[in-house]
């Protein structure tokens, strides 16, 4: 009796629907051993994570706080894969949003009228975030520069920026750092606490994202791309224009998460805009597979987690890494699991003629 | 010849295969195959592409492990783990794509990966030990040239040797031939001959009934996986193979109208275009085509024919010279221009290019009716149109598939082809180029490609038919041009066209 890998000769939609769920629970096991080791209860630390994330206002507040940049970033970095452009530079986008949103509403929009600072911040924050992955977007299709390189080079270079603003150039009179706060016009009302509108930027952008991949000739290009580049190109679909075009719109996605972050929460450029989000809206991409609506829950969870994993430093007195560590431990299998959407494992035994006469009839 | 064949009888087996079972998904690649080799014979494995040939002689070279059955060499049972085994037990393959280093000469790929190598191997030693092989087996080969310098047919010997040289004692080659121009595949016989002289067993797959009747001493047929029939070559002939090989007779011939052509659809002046290496491809070639013809092209591969087709339909950069399609200068259009002036393409790598394997058939299908109504209107799919054309296409195409939405890389090869076909035929208005259209189907499906090239001649447009197989282009073409270094050494009335003359213009002579 042996165990076999055998290729799925059609797509399984109870598997793509089970292997993350199944992925989730073994995570949770090896997450388990690892606090086990590390002298903790497993399942009093599990308690408290989910406690700490959504077992009161507060929490649930906290997690929607950073589901939102979770979900822009998270959809950004989710359109730039599906044509294979490995934009790792979400952080830097969502950076540049934001500087450019604080620099809109701070500086420049002055003598405009006061309902205009809200929108010229978003669409400052945007067209940053753009600029920002379509130089590496004109690179690549023109130059074929490695995208991945100059995508995560550029987040340096827009935190490095950004820090020298609201460290020097922008700095508030009389602080240490940050700018001063912009004017309350042009905020993003708030609910529950601290949770905001731009939750709805998210919301919306990826059910249009959804609508977009099904339902345009676009949508359908951009899937022909990612599934085939060289069939693309033999279709005459220009994939230099497609990769500038849709970069830009994700660089759009990841600026505005970083606008909705000062225009929503802090109210001026400061010291912890750059968090990770960026980085965590990779996993966020893979882990919902590319889908924009999968985005919006795997940004929930992943935003649950981080949240979760805050309360038990306080609640456990656990060290903050551990936190880290635990979503690291839901990373792996859920990545290992992907191998069961294309494969299914099946029990052999090579002395049973019959039995495997039958099997290869059915296969 | 007789007493050669009653010795045979008598001979203990230098290899047996014993009821060998491989399967893969969906596919049983061998079902129960059972075959024996005897020394200093030359067997024949005969079968259409998918047969379960190369999975039955890649369970021989270790390359896969057979789900059930037994493998036997000089009358002991062995288990082949790896090519390594298979090397230790004397059994050598010579794949179809060589597996040398292009960047090193011939003596140091005979020697890479032998297991009993010297820290600093001696290699004035080595390349001595090649001649001599080379003298005896007639395999011209310098030891000392490096692999990209050699021709095909150069390289192919290299193979050879390599395997004499470890000593292998059963050699296995993967359709030899396939590559070769008829005048170097004459010559591959004659080695053959000597290795048989000096008692080494060969294997030799193919789907060519000339090469079975001329090389071999016992042929086997395969079919589905299965072994169908086991016979002396002496005892049968190409038409009875044939039968075996497809299960039903064959139609040799195809029913062609009369056609007179008419305007000129592609003219090119003096083309000329690079490879991916930067190497001249296209060294100044000119054609037309008309309506109402098929110019087929012949050539050993890798003489242009390739970059032939991509020059016509954009895909690649012409260096030189002009391409017209309809009197219009299409020379540095893009491939979207290029299919909006009606050029339709079939192209080679059917999985890598032709057809998105992770999309389903009917998005395939649509994948050139997409832009325009009544697929899409104001750049929104209407995807109920999308499905309605697909089924019909299916329909008419005979596409087997078990829904319009089964992704593509599910589907037989023959009928990845016949998505390809339904998209492309559809969209045709004025040219079609095709590139081996029909490489590796099977009859069934070979025929319908052939009969569709043909409607579409017959429906006054042009067809630029780049084929390896002469059979098809003497039975499809109405011209036939062959393409040598990037050049065309000729074209020829496929009714005055014969295999002589074609294999001599394709090696560049004539």
């Amino acid at each position: 009796m042996k165990l076999i890998l055998r290729k799925r000769e059609s797509v399984s939609r109870r598997a793509s629907l089970l292997v993350p769920l199944i992925s989730f629970a073994v995570s949770l096991v090896f997450g388990a051993i690892l606090l086990t080791v590390s002298g903790a209860n497993p399942f009093a630390t599990y308690g408290a994570m989910f406690v700490g994330a959504v077992g009161s206002g507060y929490g649930i507040s906290e997690v929607l706080v950073k589901t939102i940049p979770l979900i822009l970033t998270g959809l950004s970095v989710s359109l730039a894969f599906r044509m294979r452009f490995w934009n790792i530079g979400a952080e830097g986008q969502l950076t540049m949003g934001a500087v450019a949103a604080a620099g809109m509403a701070l500086f420049w929009s002055k003598g405009l009228p006061g309902w205009t600072v809200l929108p010229l911040s978003i669409l400052a924050g945007c067209i940053a975030g753009a600029i920002w992955a379509g130089v590496p977007a004109v690179l690549k299709a023109f130059l074929k520069v490695d995208e991945t390189l100059t995508t995560l080079m550029l987040n340096y270079v827009a935190i490095l920026y950004s820090e020298h603003l609201y460290y020097i150039a922008w700095r508030a009179e009389g602080y240490n750092s940050g700018t001063e706060a912009i004017a309350e016009v042009a905020w993003l009302s708030r609910f529950m606490g601290r949770a905001h509108t731009g939750l709805f930027f998210g919301l919306i952008l990826a059910v249009a994202l959804w609508a977009v991949f099904r339902f345009t000739r676009w949508g359908f290009e951009l899937k022909i791309i990612g599934a085939n580049p060289t069939a693309a190109r033999y279709l005459g679909i220009s994939i230099a224009r497609n990769v500038v075009v849709t970069l830009l719109i994700s660089g759009a996605i990841s600026g505005l998460a970083g606008a909705i972050e000062v225009l929503g929460l802090s109210h001026r450029l400061q010291q912890g805009i750059s968090v990770g989000y960026g980085y965590t809206a990779i996993i966020i991409a893979w882990m919902a597979q590319l889908n924009p609506l999968g985005v919006i829950l795997v940004a929930f969870l992943m935003a649950s987690l981080l949240v979760g994993g805050d309360q038990i430093q306080m609640k456990m007195r656990l060290p903050a890494s551990v936190g880290v560590v635990l979503q690291g431990m839901l990373l792996i299998p859920m990545l290992a699991g992907s191998l069961f959407r294309d494969y299914t494992l099946e029990l052999e035994r090579p002395d049973d003629d019959v039995a495997h006469a039958e099997t290869a009839e059915v296969a | 010849m007789t007493d050669r064949e009653a010795e045979l009888d008598t001979q203990v087996p230098v290899l047996e295969m014993r009821s060998i079972t491989k399967r893969f998904p969906g596919v049983l690649a061998n079902d129960c195959v059972d075959l024996d080799l005897y020394p200093g014979e030359v067997l024949a494995l005969l079968g259409e592409n998918g047969a379960g040939k190369s999975t039955l002689m890649n369970v021989l070279a270790g390359l896969y492990r057979p789900d059930a059955g037994e493998v036997w060499v000089s009358g002991a049972q062995v288990e082949i783990h790896s090519p390594r085994d298979a090397a230790s037990l004397g059994i050598g393959m010579v794949h179809q794509n060589f597996k040398l280093v292009s960047t090193m000469t011939v003596a140091q790929n005979i020697i890479l990966g032998l297991p009993d190598l010297a820290f600093v191997p001696k290699m004035s030693e080595v390349s001595d030990r090649i001649r001599e092989l080379s003298d005896r087996y007639n395999l011209a080969v310098d030891p000392d040239a490096y692999i990209w310098q050699l021709s095909v047919g150069e390289q192919q010997r290299v193979e050879i040797l390599k395997q004499i040289y470890r000593g292998a004692t059963i050699l296995i080659l993967d359709e030899p031939t396939a590559v070769l121009t008829p005048q170097e595949a004459d010559e591959l016989g004659r080695v053959l001959a000597v290795m048989q002289s000096e008692g080494k067993s060969m294997i030799f797959i193919t789907h060519k009934m000339g090469e079975v009747m001329a090389f071999s001493n016992r042929v086997c047929v395969l079919q589905h996986g299965r072994m169908v029939a086991t016979k002396r070559t002496a005892d049968t002939n190409p038409r009875e193979l044939a039968r075996l090989m497809v299960g039903r007779e064959v139609l040799f011939r195809l029913d062609k109208a009369e056609m007179t052509p008419g305007d000129v659809v592609l003219e090119l002046r003096d083309v000329r275009a690079v490879n991916e290496k930067g190497l001249p491809a296209l060294r100044g070639l000119s054609l037309i085509v008309q309506q109402g013809e098929i110019l087929g092209i012949a050539g050993v591969a890798g003489n242009g024919q390739q970059e032939l087709a991509e020059v016509v339909t954009g895909l690649r950069e012409t260096k030189g010279g002009s391409v017209e399609i309809n009197l219009r200068d299409v020379t540095h259009c893009s491939p979207l221009e290029i299919i909006r002036s009606g050029v339709s393409h079939i192209p080679a790598d059917r999985m890598r290019t032709g057809t998105v394997g992770d999309m389903a058939v009917a998005d395939n299908i649509a994948m050139k009716g997409y832009r325009s109504s009544p697929l899409a209107q104001r750049g929104l799919l209407n995807r109920q149109r999308i499905l309605d054309f697909a089924r019909a296409m299916i329909d008419l195409f005979q596409i087997a598939t078990p829904t319009p939405q089964t992704y593509v890389k599910f589907l037989s090869g023959g009928n990845i082809q016949k998505t390809i076909l339904a998209r492309e035929i559809d969209a045709c208005a004025s040219l079609l180029v095709a590139v081996y259209p029909s490489r590796g189907l099977d009859v069934g499906a070979t025929e319908a490609v052939r009969q569709r090239l043909i409607e579409q001649r017959d429906a006054e447009r042009a067809v630029l038919l780049i084929s390896e197989d002469l059979e098809e282009l003497m039975s499809v073409a109405d011209r036939i041009g062959v393409m040598y270094e990037g050049r065309l050494m000729g074209i020829l009335p496929a009714a005055e066209a014969d295999v002589e003359t074609l294999g001599m213009m394709m090696a560049g002579a004539g």
